[in-house]
């Protein structure tokens, strides 16, 4: 067992991270105040390939494995969570199940423009009424001649507004099952901005990640050519809950970016401020909680990089990526809020950015599956 | 057209200078980067290759280390590199280090060859002059802006406070300020196709019309007296005063110490 990166791994890293302290930390704080989508790092990570680091090559991605993809979204978030979050919601749920799914018509038609970042993607799988319990999904899609017509609204999508293509799950049939029971047969579609029919409704107002574009998207008699259904019809709901599975592998990266880029904020801090004669970096009372932080970061770190080699090795990873989001996510969450109080008064300001950190980790307790659903998730593999 | 860049891998010096005992670096002790000015002369290659279409070949010599900042060219979009390295070299000053590069570059065709204008930890800004002197070509250093026009190229030559524009016929040598442009960034996919490419590696042997008097530590004019590391200057002197006070203050101890 070989717990060293690779040289290229280890270059890879090198340039994230010179990317990310060069182009996305001195907006990061603006981003954040005024809400505005950083449109502009985006057409720069397109230009350096970030849009599409675990596409092949012949569908104009970058064609490198899981990891590198995880320690980019690991890197952008330790200095800016939205433009983390970008990248995980363009790639794992947008280019991932095109690749998975997608016929070689498909993957030309929108997987090269956005694997070259040309395009930008997004992913429409909750409703109102449909979160963790995809039977709640309400949206319809209706073949009518070459069309589908997809009638019905999604809810929280991140890239809302500012992608260009969405994979949008709706309901395209009710079937019953073994034990007689009607159930709702769920497909995906490829939809492309600009389609009539297709509305964004309003723009929600975060806690955190507050520069990623989080809107409504509303249908209304929207047609959708029929070539654009996504795999098998009616196979949707497993296709949404494995594209997930790759999602969440990235929303652990941003947790645990998010939790790297407090910590070593705070490790600076914690040398520079002064109390009672001394900095507070010498009391026995910072070493041992830094201690517990960076040995629960390392942890996490170790777990997210074994989901990714899991993803880029195995079939079937769900219960690598549940237990890797979990452990990541609430370590974020922890990990910030304990590097606010070791800030002091300061660290509650917007002054410092461990303030904007704390507001930023909540959110990966809670998309893409919540903590709660992740350990459904595994309980359910070890009782199954 | 052909380019050969010339890059050098030099100390990161946010990681600490090492010395060995004859005064020369230890290299191989310290954390490096690609040399800042050789960035910016790749980059100058590599616009060129996307305006005019060029084949960018990257040369270095060093220890089997170098291979690093080579890679590193490759993934940024160089074609070929070439890693000049063995034992008979090392200690090389900037004489025998540009007989070295130059008995290299006589074995490739070229039509520009682009150096950098001086490496972060000798900083001489000799070795490029010096290569296109043993190469027999015209040089143009201290370069802000580069175009190529049919055989030649229009060089912008900066000095402090104007530029000279300078037409050469290529063949030739251009040495890049790292003002020159912005580099581009590598991709990861260029990254990871830089470690599968091969990386041609040339010892002694494979040195063309160079005499062994004028390679390595021996072969080097330059004799290092003593090295050190930055001595630390005092805190230094702190005084409130007006403007017209600060003035006179100033031009006080200027005179008391024989500057004006």
């Amino acid at each position: 067992m070989d717990f060293s990166l690779s040289k290229k791994h280890l270059l890879a890293r090198a340039l994230f991270k010179e990317f990310a302290e060069t182009e996305v930390k001195p907006f990061a704080t603006e981003v954040d105040e005024t809400e505005v989508f950083p449109r502009h790092t985006v057409e720069k990570m397109a230009k350096s390939g970030f849009l599409g680091i675990p596409i092949p090559k012949e569908y104009g991605g970058q064609g490198c494995d899981a990891l590198t993809y995880v320690m980019c979204v690991e890197e952008l978030s330790k200095v800016c969570a939205t433009t983390g979050v970008i990248v995980s919601a363009h790639t794992s749920l947008c280019c991932d199940p095109i690749l998975t799914y997608g016929t070689e018509e498909q993957k030309q038609k929108y997987l090269v423009p956005l694997a070259k970042g040309e395009k930008l993607g997004a992913f429409g799988l909750t409703e109102p009424g449909a979160g963790t319990d995809a039977q709640g999904m309400q949206t319809k899609a209706v073949l009518d001649g070459d069309n589908y017509v997809l009638n019905g609204s999604k809810i929280f999508i991140t890239n809302g507004k500012e992608a260009d293509i969405y994979i949008i799950f709706a309901v395209t049939d009710i079937v019953t099952d073994k034990r007689g029971r009607a159930k709702k047969e769920i497909s995906a579609f490829i939809v492309e901005k600009g389609t009539p029919g297709f509305d964004f409704g309003t723009k929600e107002k975060k806690m955190g990640i507050r520069g990623s574009s989080t809107y409504e998207l509303i249908f209304t008699d929207c047609r959708v050519p029929k070539e654009n259904l996504l795999g098998v019809k009616g196979k949707g709901f497993g296709m949404a809950m494995h594209t997930l599975d790759g999602g969440r592998i990235g929303i652990a990266s941003q947790a645990l970016g998010i939790a790297e880029g407090a910590l070593d904020r705070t490790v600076e801090y914690v040398k520079e401020r002064k109390q009672f004669g001394r900095a507070i970096g010498a009391f026995q009372n910072t070493q041992f909680q830094l201690a517990n932080l960076a040995t629960n970061v390392q942890a996490a770190q170790l777990m997210v990089y074994k989901a990714a080699q899991a993803k880029s090795t195995q079939k079937r990873y769900t219960v690598e990526a549940a237990m890797a989001k979990l452990f990541a996510a609430e370590v974020a969450m922890d990990v910030t809020t304990k590097c606010v109080q070791l800030h002091g008064g300061y660290g509650y300001t917007r002054e410092y950015e461990v303030e904007r950190m704390m507001r930023d980790a909540k959110i990966t307790e809670i998309y893409e599956g919540t903590s709660e659903v992740q350990r459904m998730v595994i309980s359910g593999d070890l009782l199954s | 057209m052909k380019i050969i860049v010339c890059i050098k891998q030099v100390p990161d010096t946010k990681g600490g200078v090492k010395f060995k005992p004859d005064g020369t670096l230890d290299r191989g002790a310290m954390l490096s980067i690609m040399n800042p000015d050789d960035k910016a002369g790749l980059e100058a290659a590599l616009t060129l290759k996307d305006k005019y279409g060029a084949e960018v070949t990257v040369l270095s010599m060093g220890l089997p280390k170098a291979e690093d900042v080579l890679r590193e060219a490759l993934a940024m979009g160089a074609d070929k590199a070439i890693l000049v390295t063995d034992r008979v070299l090392g200690g090389a000053d900037t004489w025998a280090t540009s007989t070295t590069i130059a008995g290299a570059i006589r074995n490739l065709d070229y039509d520009l060859i682009i150096t950098g204008r001086q490496a972060i930890d000798g900083d001489t800004a000799q070795v490029g002059p010096q290569i296109s002197e043993h190469l027999n070509i015209p040089v143009i250093s201290y370069a802000q802006k580069i175009e190529v026009e049919g055989d030649y190229v229009i060089v912008e030559r900066q000095f402090d406070d104007r530029y000279h524009v300078l037409k050469a016929k290529m063949p030739c040598l251009i040495t890049a300020l790292s003002e020159l442009n912005k580099p581009r960034y590598m991709t990861p996919g260029g990254i990871f196709d830089a470690y599968d490419a091969e990386i041609t590696q040339w010892g002694r042997a494979d040195l063309k019309d160079v005499d062994d008097s004028n390679l390595g530590l021996s072969g080097s004019p330059t004799k290092i007296a003593k090295a050190s590391d930055k001595v630390r200057k005092g805190a230094g002197e702190k005084v409130v005063l007006d403007a017209e006070e600060s003035v006179k203050y100033i031009m006080d101890k200027l005179n008391e110490k024989h500057i004006i």
